[in-house]
């Protein structure tokens, strides 16, 4: 088995390791039920960040609408699991909703990656704000008052789950020639189409992936917080997630994964200051972006950084 | 067809409101290729200044208007040199986080000392309405339109009769031939956001008196209306800004009579989207090419 | 029939005929040489056979084992997947990626594995993974990169920056090669270590090579049939010798001493 080298056996030790300490930690109860939506929360966000992120980090397509698909997912998700209301259920909501989401990204994104730049941002902006407003027109899903009573499935073992499966999966796309195709389109579009690369093709498929997930990410979400309403999923939601990956590092799985938690203990402790919260965090973002524009991880991921210190040859090996 | 031309005018009187935010949105957009994401908290602040002096002071529209007009055109520049500025040479995603982190700042603060309930406008002008036919124009109508429109003059005459004018026009070309040109390139870029909130504060105002009800987040939809009505004129291009917001008041006014208000504002985004695949660069926007 | 035919080639930009009726052909194996003064379409003819503009009228026809295939029309990841390769004039390497990125990504059309491997990273993708580097390692042994493959492309030297984006071009397997200017802004020692390597890749690819130069000693040795373009027209062709005797082509460089180098 080529997957078993040093340095995955070492992450899957990690992944364990951080599952049985947090799992620990709650069955002590060190961490109680309100720690526990902070650790919610932290992996919702890392699955929508690192999703999108592929988008806008690695294939350089800004999108302004992840919130869309994440709404798509907690919708279908939802209407599922209220029907079927077992384990099964569940998760067939969570997988059907995040097909739907990818099927409406293909749709998406067709006739918008035509466009470039802000033009992309402005048009998948618009196309998040026209499904919020269908969402809060459509009569099964109960309009601007939402859903209420979906039964609760998703708990810390599923959301850390989905958490590792779709980071891990990202990052393996990233780390293959179809993703090194992506990265080409973000370095020089004229370029990689000059070198054989279907452009085209490669963002109608990045975006559809990153639509996969946040429609995961949205599922789990109505699953945990066992209530949707269309408000839910505005212009702000989309802008929190882009506000992630920003910070972490356009291009840096580890640096969205960083910022996910670093933003959900900040905003966690802000929470006794309701008043001042958003002050202070908007405060924080325009300080962050004038004195470390790259975010805090550049386009760097965490072991690049351990590669340095280890001694060159090390950083000579793949 | 009374009801139709009825439509129209509430969307003209709606549309020159988008136009004057949307003139901000372009002008900023042409100099540094920024989306100024608090242009609509400016407008905000506009509304909240015109209602403190309307309210608290004695003082007519036209005073109110001034006032408003100038405590933007203070607090744009001040956010251009404190934000933006020392993102200069910056990635644009980092510059447009920032433009949004100052727009959270905005709304923020402001529902901090104002709180966040809606306030409703003190009318400003008599309840006189004439009549043609059927149709109805009213006062507050007639003022807004008038507003605007000479704004709007006052504009084609700076950008294109001034010496300022004309570096903000080199400028929005290639910033740094103009500077080789001698052209203070920090000035005129002070000087567009100037223009750019004082107009947005005018909107404010009027908006306050077409809506009769402003709150800390009001800047936020029209915001984005607006900037959808500059893409759709073709962004950079200031006659582009005032067809585009008329036609995006309108339609909504087109859609809210005729079909379910509720779809108003994905009809804004839709006709956006398909602007955008039929004429990427908007009504009036002109095509560049990359070179290879 | 030739490997390349272009018949009667047009591009107009808005009032603007950057290229204008021309018509030539490139036999395979041959070297042929694009010459002409700043501004005579030379980039523009490149950039319409690549797919990067379509053409306004003209035929572009590439021979591809036995069957005859039109390349006006098709977009440049196409074009590529047919066997055309090209560097560019102003270099447009994916800058902040490695060297050895820059190689692997030109390879991805080659690569078979699918979307499922690449998500979960089966026994084929490490197999293909291999091949790939070991095909990149190759390639940049040519040009004496090896030891910078996990240099970013900005950080090297402007000359192996050219010696890049060849490689680059070269990864992608083309039948023919154009290459843009691949000697602009290099010194005397660095344009003949050049010309050596063009000569040896030619050989050892079995390639056919278009090539655009403003440097007229590397045109005059290397290439066996040169073009002469002017004012998006052409106005001579023949060998190196009958070129450097040209009256028209004297004439359009004027100053510039053809005869001489």
């Amino acid at each position: 088995m080529r997957a078993l080298t040093k340095k995955n056996l070492m992450i899957l030790g990690s992944i364990l390791l951080t599952f049985i300490i947090v799992q620990a930690l709650l069955l002590v109860g060190i961490l109680d039920s309100f720690h526990e939506i902070t650790i919610s929360t932290i992996c919702i966000n890392i699955i929508l960040a690192v999703s999108l992120n592929l988008v806008t980090g690695f294939t350089g397509q800004l999108s302004l609408g992840h919130a869309g698909f994440m709404s798509i997912g907690a919708y279908v998700c939802a209407l599922i699991s209220m029907r079927m209301m077992s384990t099964q259920g569940f998760l067939i909501g969570v997988l059907t909703g995040a097909l739907v989401a990818a099927f409406i990204g293909i749709l998406i994104g067709i006739p918008t990656l035509r466009l470039k730049g802000d033009y992309l941002a402005i048009a998948t902006l618009g196309m998040a704000e026209i499904i919020r407003v269908v969402f809060l027109n459509l009569e099964i899903t109960n309009g601007a008052a939402g859903l209420n009573g979906i039964p609760r499935f998703t708990n810390w073992l599923w959301l850390y789950f989905f958490t590792v499966t779709a980071v891990v999966l990202i990052n393996n796309f990233i780390k293959s020639s179809h993703g090194r195709a992506c990265i080409a389109i973000r370095e020089d579009e004229i370029a990689a189409e000059s070198m054989g690369i279907n452009t085209t093709k490669y963002k109608v498929i990045v975006f559809a992936i990153s639509a996969f997930f946040g429609g995961l990410a949205g599922g789990l979400y109505s699953s945990y917080f066992y209530f949707l309403k269309p408000d839910l999923f505005g212009f702000m939601k989309s802008v929190d997630i882009l506000v992630i990956v920003v910070l972490g590092g356009l291009g840096s799985v580890t640096g969205s994964i960083i910022a996910a938690i670093l933003l959900g203990l900040i905003t966690t402790f802000l929470q006794s200051f309701t008043a001042v919260r958003m002050i202070v965090y908007a405060v924080l973002l325009v300080l962050i972006m004038i004195f470390r524009p790259s975010g805090i991880m550049g386009s760097k991921e965490i072991n690049d950084l351990f590669k340095f210190r280890f001694g060159k040859k090390e950083e000579r090996i793949e | 067809m009374d009801q139709f031309l009825q439509q129209i005018v509430n969307g003209v009187s709606l549309g020159s409101i988008y136009a004057l935010i949307a003139l901000g949105y372009t002008m900023i957009y042409g100099i540094i290729k920024l989306i100024n994401f608090a242009h609509g908290d400016i407008y905000m602040i506009g509304a909240y200044i015109g209602f403190a002096v309307t309210t608290y002071t004695n003082l007519g529209f036209f005073p109110a208007l001034i006032i408003a007009m100038t405590g933007c055109t203070v607090l744009g520049v001040i956010i251009e040199k404190v934000a933006y500025k020392p993102l200069r040479n910056s990635s644009r995603i980092a510059v447009l986080i920032t433009a949004i982190g100052v727009s959270f700042f905005l709304e923020y603060t402001m529902m901090f000392f104002v709180g966040a309930e809606v306030r409703s406008y003190p009318s400003l002008f008599t309840k006189r309405a004439f009549n043609f036919g059927d149709i109805v124009i009213n006062m507050q109508q007639i003022y807004i339109v008038l507003t605007a429109v000479a704004l709007m003059i006052l504009l084609q005459f700076i950008v294109h009769k001034t010496k300022t004018g004309k570096a903000m026009r080199a400028v929005s070309v290639d910033k740094d031939a103009a500077q080789l040109m001698g052209i203070n390139v920090n000035t005129t870029i002070s000087f567009t956001f100037a223009i750019g909130s004082a107009f947005a504060g005018a909107a404010g105002v009027l908006v306050g008196i077409y809506y009769n009800s402003i709150d800390p987040l009001m800047g936020m939809m029209p915001g984005l209306k607006a900037f959808v009505a500059a893409v759709f004129g073709g962004i950079g291009n200031i006659p582009g800004a005032m067809i585009g917001g008329l036609g995006i008041g309108i339609m909504e006014t087109l859609v809210s009579g005729y079909g379910n208000s509720m779809y108003r504002d994905a009809a804004v985004f839709a006709l956006l989207i398909i602007i955008l695949i039929v004429k990427p660069t908007g009504l009036l926007g002109k095509n560049t090419r990359e070179k290879v | 029939m030739p490997l390349l035919k272009v018949e009667k080639l047009t591009k107009s930009f808005g009032g603007l005929t950057a290229v204008s009726n021309v018509s030539c052909y490139i036999n395979k194996g041959e070297l042929v040489g694009l010459i002409g003064p700043n501004g005579a379409g030379k980039t523009t003819f490149f950039n319409l056979l690549t797919g990067v503009y379509v053409p306004t009228s003209g035929t572009i026809l590439l021979k591809k084992e036995g069957e005859t295939i039109r390349l006006d029309g098709k977009k440049p990841f196409q074009v590529t997947k047919v066997g055309l390769a090209r560097t560019f004039q102003n270099i447009r390497l994916f800058k902040d990626l490695t060297v050895l990125d820059n190689v692997r990504i030109a390879m991805h059309q080659n690569v078979r594995y699918r979307l499922g491997s690449a998500f979960l990273h089966f026994n084929k993708y490490h197999n293909e993974e291999d091949v790939l580097k070991a095909e990149a390692d190759r390639l940049l042994e040519i040009f004496k990169l090896s030891n910078k493959k996990y240099e970013l492309a900005k950080n090297l030297p402007y000359g192996e920056q050219r010696h890049l984006e060849i490689a680059r071009a070269l990864a992608t397997k083309p039948s023919l090669l154009l290459l843009d200017e691949p000697a602009a802004g290099m010194n005397p020692f660095e344009t003949a270590a050049l010309t050596e390597i063009i000569g040896w890749i030619r050989k050892e690819f079995d390639l056919t090579i278009l090539l655009i130069e403003h440097d007229m000693s590397l045109v005059m040795k290397i290439c066996e049939r040169i073009y002469v373009l002017d004012y998006g027209m052409l106005i001579a062709s023949g060998e190196p010798d009958e070129i450097r005797k040209n009256k028209r082509v004297i004439e359009a460089y004027l100053g510039e001493d053809v005869s001489n180098a």
